[in-house]
């Protein structure tokens, strides 16, 4: 069953849809004819053009009205995408940080301070139903031919900025392997926290090698006031918090889902990282 | 649509970076001769197809990179070892005093251990969080096996075998004046407690010839507050380059503390009390060794 407020074209036959938005009441409804297994929580936006009070209501009411929803109405399993951008982009974090670093991304700017409390409130969410058996995954950067977040269009640009000096290890993973990290984390037994990490990480300009791109390098200091007026005219789709990523490590230890979960990417890196171009390699049978 | 991989091409150097680095690389080459190309060659690192490690070490960089290191190690401070032996072959934490303003004594113990030590390893120091916000400088360090000495950082890299360097005085030692010198200023104790964590052999190293490279009177700390360094140490030439004085690295013997990584910081304060000491021991013996500064 799948529930979104945007139409979903091209939706699988077997797959009942519903174009709700997750904070109106009608939900409830579906949850309540009590069918309901397990519920995966992916309707996190992040869109820097969407007015911050809408992007704040959606994100933090429409996590916590969904969630609520499910412990009311006897889900067993709640599976939350998060994002390991919720660690934050520093110059003395760890190179590969673990579940339980402190969540910093919205320290330096406050436009990603819903993605973190969306994440706050689901690990709370986890101690308070513990009836509920509840995942949240931290996925690194999610791409693949049919993504269009900041990462994957970043990547698309022929001529990406670059910060002058900066050349951060990246960690880049396709969208198919996400969807099996999601199955796996339907697994009874499982519950907690998890970085899921792709295969592996490598220099920003080897990527942007990769991918045949022509980086251009702005000085940091001039970059963001830039950017910014940039994205306010309209001429950039990135604000200036995005630039962090291109200057500091946020590079995550994804062993314990390896762990526990058993998840392992299927696609290589090379894979991964030319999947932004639309090049699809053949289709990985997703297990579950 | 299709680009191929465009990584830099030993045998066919591509734009003026690429020509610059095939020049480096032949410059490391001519001035080690066979042997230093067959050291170079037994180097390992768990490379992915980009040709770096996953804490972003390239060793076709570093192997550029070393060129004016190397020149500086043989002929400019032509570095003498002492004891090089006893640095063990699987990890080790090597602790060392740190001056001369610029971190030139890390490079050339790291060299050390690169062109002498048995294995030939690329050691890593744990480098100041200050680093990572210097443009160049950032993925420079990156490239050459430099990591940022956060606690998690050191203990993933001991797990994994490798040799680690610290300098427990951090900016305190690296930027002192001239009337310091050869004076270990505070030790942080930070290094102690993963080392008795992770039972890892710490080798105390003693440095002589950095203190005298930069001779600062004056550490101007209002400038610095100001420009957001740590320090801002005024010396004869304006900034800080280094004379040509003589090195001399002293390697004592391994140190392994019983016990884990719960100690009180009473009983840490005490270990990391004899570390110093011995470091304090090595440095006199080898200014009472030495000949001359220069």
């Amino acid at each position: 069953m799948g529930l979104d407020r945007r139409a979903f074209p091209g939706a699988p036959k077997d797959l009942e849809v519903h174009h709700l938005d997750i904070r109106k009441r009608k939900v409830e409804e579906i949850f309540r004819r009590g069918d309901v297994k397990a519920l995966i929580h992916m309707a996190i936006i992040h869109d820097p053009r969407l007015p911050q009070r809408e992007h704040h209501s959606f994100n933090v009411l429409g996590t916590k009205a969904v969630l609520e929803f499910a412990a009311r109405h006897g889900v067993r399993k709640v599976v939350v995408l998060s994002s390991a951008s919720v660690y934050g982009p520093q110059p003395g974090n760890d190179n590969f940080l673990g579940e339980d670093s402190p969540l910093l991304g919205s320290q330096r700017f406050p436009e990603i301070r819903d993605l973190v409390e969306v994440d706050m409130y689901a690990q709370q969410y986890m101690w308070r139903h513990p009836e509920v058996e509840t995942a949240i995954l931290r996925p690194v950067h999610v791409v693949g031919p049919t993504v269009r977040n900041a990462p994957a269009s970043y990547l698309r640009l022929p001529r990406p900025w670059t910060l002058a000096g900066f050349d951060p290890m990246v960690q880049l993973i396709h969208q198919e392997d996400v969807a099996r990290a999601v199955a796996l984390a339907l697994k009874s037994g499982v519950r907690g926290v998890y970085n899921v990490v792709g295969p592996g990480e490598l220099p920003l300009s080897a990527a942007l090698r990769e991918l045949g791109r022509t980086p251009v390098p702005v000085p940091h200091l001039i970059a963001r006031p830039l950017l910014d007026k940039l994205f306010q005219y309209r001429l950039a789709g990135f604000p200036s918090a995005e630039l962090d990523h291109l200057q500091f490590l946020c590079t995550v230890d994804g062993s314990r889902a390896e762990r526990e979960l058993g998840f392992r990417p299927a696609y290589t890196l090379r894979q991964t990282i030319r999947s932004v171009m639309g090049e699809e390699p053949p289709r990985v049978q997703v297990q579950g | 649509m299709s680009t191929a991989l465009v990584r830099y091409d030993r045998d066919r150097p591509r734009g003026l970076f690429g020509r610059l680095r095939g020049a480096m690389e032949r410059w490391t080459l001519a001035q080690g001769g066979p042997d230093l190309e067959a050291r170079l060659a037994r180097l390992v690192a768990p490379q992915n197809e980009y040709g770096v490690d996953p804490f972003g070490l390239e060793l076709d960089f570093t192997r550029a990179a070393i060129a004016p290191v190397l020149w500086l190690y043989r002929n400019y401070f032509r570095v003498q070892t002492h004891g090089i032996g006893h640095v063990p072959t699987g990890r080790a934490m090597l602790v060392s005093n740190h001056s001369g303003q610029l971190p030139l004594d890390a490079a050339m113990i790291a060299l050390s251990l690169l062109v002498e030590a048995e294995p030939p390893r690329v050691a890593r120091a744990m480098v100041e969080k200050w680093a990572p916000t210097l443009p160049f400088v950032a993925p420079f360090f990156a490239r050459i096996g430099q990591v940022v000495g956060t606690p998690e950082n050191c203990r993933r890299l001991l797990a994994a075998g490798e040799t680690i360097m610290v300098f427990p005085e951090g900016v305190r030692g690296l930027n002192k004046t001239w009337d310091k010198r050869y004076q270990l200023q505070d030790f942080g104790s930070g290094f102690m407690r993963i080392a008795l964590e992770t039972q890892t052999p710490i080798v105390p190293v003693g440095v002589i010839g950095a203190e005298e490279q930069a001779p600062a009177f004056f550490d101007f700390k209002a400038a610095a507050k100001l420009l957001g360094f740590p320090a801002l140490p005024i010396t004869l030439t304006g900034i800080p380059l280094p004379l040509p004085v003589k090195y001399h690295l002293w390697f004592g013997e391994p140190l392994r503390f019983p016990g884990g990584g719960d100690d009180d910081d009473v009983e840490l304060e005490r270990k990391v009390r004899e570390v110093k000491g011995r470091i304090q021991a090595l440095v006199a013996e080898g200014l009472t060794q030495r000949r001359g500064i220069f």
